[in-house]
């Protein structure tokens, strides 16, 4: 009834450790979509219809809002998530295109520096505004 | 390759009949019809969105200039030809923000893929109910300096 010893696997494991990223990913598409669904059309309202819409914007008026919290941190939010979701929104879309590796991997990078730019540019503007100047 | 390799695809692929007409299976919400066209609109406007963004950080950038670069940028904000691209931006925005609140509804409502045809519908309505007005508001001024008898 003795068997011989079995050998021991030649092959890696099959069930590899898989990232979720992607999963999270989607998830956050929507979750930070339906608070910029708030955010965004609230802002659009305000600046291009409310009140004589666009026409009443200028810095004076950017220094009121600012003057508030409530805005600094509506905006910086706003600027946070949108700049996350579009980023990853577009990172699909070159995934989805973009079929060689070398352009693929380059317009990704573009994207990730100019998108992690802005986003550093308009959190440095919201905290570092001066009313003073106008 | 297992989904393309169907001969169920491919004979939505080679078929020429409307795609009205034919009973479609399950899963080509996608491919044909509204479904692949409210796709491909979310798409398009969620580039120009974005593409619009990177601007629009880079001129609120300007009041940490000073308070006349900002007024500059801002005024090219208020003349005719840039109002009549807001009320693109708008519509750009709020048709992604609708058609999303719809594909939540599809991915998370358990009757969303069934009633996703008139979903679409519901979203095209909207967007017109609130465009409607929304244009007028927003082009209020613009019609005013180009048609109005007050100077």
């Amino acid at each position: 009834m003795s068997s011989a010893p079995l050998a021991a696997p030649r092959s890696g494991s099959r069930t590899k450790q898989r990232s979720n990223f992607e999963l999270y990913g989607w998830l956050f598409m929507r979750i930070s979509g339906i608070v910029l669904v708030v955010l965004v059309l609230g802002h659009l309202f305000i600046m291009n219809i409310l009140d004589g819409g666009v026409q009443r914007i200028n810095f004076a008026f950017v220094a009121g809002r600012w003057a508030s919290p409530f805005w600094q941190i509506w905006d910086l939010s706003m600027l946070w998530l949108a700049m996350l979701h579009g980023g990853n929104g577009m990172r699909t879309i070159i995934n989805d295109y973009a079929e060689r590796n070398q352009t693929r991997f380059w317009l990704k990078m573009l994207l990730y520096v100019s998108t992690a730019f802005i986003i550093a540019l308009g959190t440095l503007v919201i905290f570092t505004f001066d009313p003073s100047l106008g | 390759m297992s989904v393309r390799g169907s001969s169920e695809w491919d004979g939505i692929v080679a078929s020429k009949t409307p795609v009205s007409l034919r009973a479609l299976p399950i899963g080509t919400l996608y491919r044909g019809g509204e479904g692949m066209w409210t796709w491909v609109l979310q798409r398009i406007t969620g580039v120009s969105v974005f593409f619009f963004l990177f601007v629009h950080v880079l001129d609120t950038a300007l009041v940490r200039v000073s308070p006349e670069a900002y007024d500059l940028i801002i005024a090219t904000y208020k003349t005719p030809i840039v109002n009549v691209l807001e009320v693109g931006l708008v519509g750009a925005v709020l048709y992604h923000a609708l058609n999303g609140i719809r594909i939540i509804l599809i991915d998370f409502w358990k009757r969303g893929p069934r009633v996703q045809r008139q979903m679409t519908w519901v979203v095209a309505g909207v967007w017109l109910v609130v465009m409607i007005p929304g244009t007028y508001y927003m082009m209020i001024h613009t019609i005013d300096a180009l048609f109005g008898s007050t100077p």
